[in-house]
């Protein structure tokens, strides 16, 4: 069977290519700092040396739109192009294309189906920086197969975090399940707290630090009772209107399993947003091969 | 009111580079082309098949056309497509880092929670 051999969770910040490939007057002040957070944080990744990367993101209005909306999405394409124009427009992301894990979108489809969701799936999927912003931080060869999962985080009516939660778990089993020998590492990204086009945007933190420390620290302890506690889909608009992005987190607590700590944390305080990263190796095959 | 219809207007226009230049340049243009032509088109769908009952109230219409987001927000546009669309258009006029994305935020400081509500 396959292994998982990391489970990674991280935000995904489009500013942070340009930050981090800029020079002279162009470098923001903060750009230093923050590639040194980042290629530890990759370091994380590549030592557990996987095969192939599931990855979870949220489609931001690029090829998913309101007129036939999942809730839930598994992308299953031989490949996949990445990156939109308005994407290279704000924040100066490059055009990718990225092999696609078709077996494993397969099984991932078929086992989701039998455990009780109703996956959609895309035979045809341009992603966007939900996941091309992990995979430039954390494997800048762009050179693993993946196979994309979207959430909706976006648009209303949301599913509920215990949702993300279960379907993170059986995300975790059914990776176990495949009949393989490859190496997997799930990587998923959402948000802390965030607000978009709202009063309370492009402040010189996140809008809601007190949230920020909170959910790091469930996140980092794997509390989950302790999250879904507090978190619902009403709380959510309380740190900032685009938090519900941390149900990304939570579907990656999923992923984690109830109760397991972190085995890397780090995050980074900028303008706008708080930046967090963790990273858990489920098993002693998480190391070297 | 139509949140979907200005959320299919702020969507549409974002995506086509022409569009976005027409929308800064003469607002009135191309909201009044974009409700004729636009408005009806079925987007995730082969051609030839339209909607028929899609248009702007005179209040979107209007909003739209005074690129006043401070309004679309009230309407519950979705907040993300219209400042994406927004920035698009406005930022190159920055004289420093994120002008206009706090002067866009600045303008929405009379509302609090909650906000009003964008499900469509």
């Amino acid at each position: 069977m396959a292994s998982i051999v990391a489970v990674i969770a991280s935000t995904h910040h489009p500013f942070y290519y340009r930050a981090s490939t800029s020079t002279g007057e162009d470098r923001p002040p903060f750009a230093d700092e923050w590639t040194r957070k980042i290629l530890a944080f990759r370091e994380t990744l590549t030592r557990a040396d996987p095969d192939v990367l599931v990855m979870v993101g949220s489609d931001h209005f690029h090829q998913l739109w309101l007129d036939n909306m999942p809730q839930f999405l598994v992308g299953k394409a031989p490949f996949y192009d990445a990156n939109w124009y308005n994407e290279e427009r704000e924040f100066g992301l490059p055009r990718m294309t990225l092999k696609g894990q078709e077996d494993l979108s397969a099984h991932i489809l078929r086992a989701g189906l039998d455990e009780g969701f109703d996956l959609a799936f895309s035979n045809e999927l341009r992603i966007d920086h939900s996941i091309t912003c992990p995979i430039i931080t954390l494997r800048p060869e762009a050179d693993l197969p993946i196979v994309p999962i979207y959430t909706n985080i976006f648009a209303p009516p949301l599913p509920r975090p215990t949702r993300f939660v279960q379907l993170g778990a059986a995300i975790r089993t059914i990776i176990e399940q495949w009949p393989s020998h490859l190496r997997v590492a799930v990587i998923g990204t959402g948000h802390l707290s965030l607000e978009l086009g709202g009063p309370r945007q492009f402040g010189p933190h996140g809008p809601d630090p007190a949230f920020d420390e909170k959910a790091v620290g469930w996140i980092a302890d794997g509390d989950l009772d302790g999250c879904l506690r507090e978190v619902t889909l009403d709380s959510l608009h309380a740190p900032g209107n685009a938090t519900h992005g941390f149900m990304d987190f939570m579907l990656m607590m999923g992923v984690a399993g109830a109760g397991v700590k972190a085995d890397y944390v780090d995050t980074f305080d900028l303008f706008h947003t708080m930046e967090a990263y963790f990273t858990w190796y489920p098993s002693a095959r998480g190391g070297a091969r | 009111m139509s949140k979907y219809l200005l959320n299919k207007f702020l969507f549409t226009v974002d995506r086509d580079p022409e569009l976005v230049e027409r929308y800064r340049e003469d607002p009135r243009e191309l909201v009044t082309w974009w409700e004729s032509t636009m408005a009806n088109s079925l987007l995730n769908c082969h051609s030839g098949e339209a909607s028929t009952w899609l248009g702007f109230t005179p209040e979107e219409r209007e909003a739209l056309i005074a690129h006043d987001h401070v309004r679309l927000f009230a309407m519950g546009s979705h907040p993300f497509l219209t400042l994406t669309l927004f920035i698009a258009m406005f930022e190159r006029d920055n004289t420093g880092p994120l002008e206009y994305q706090k002067a866009y935020g600045a303008a929405l400081a009379g509302f609090s929670l909650p906000y009003p509500d964008i499900a469509t």
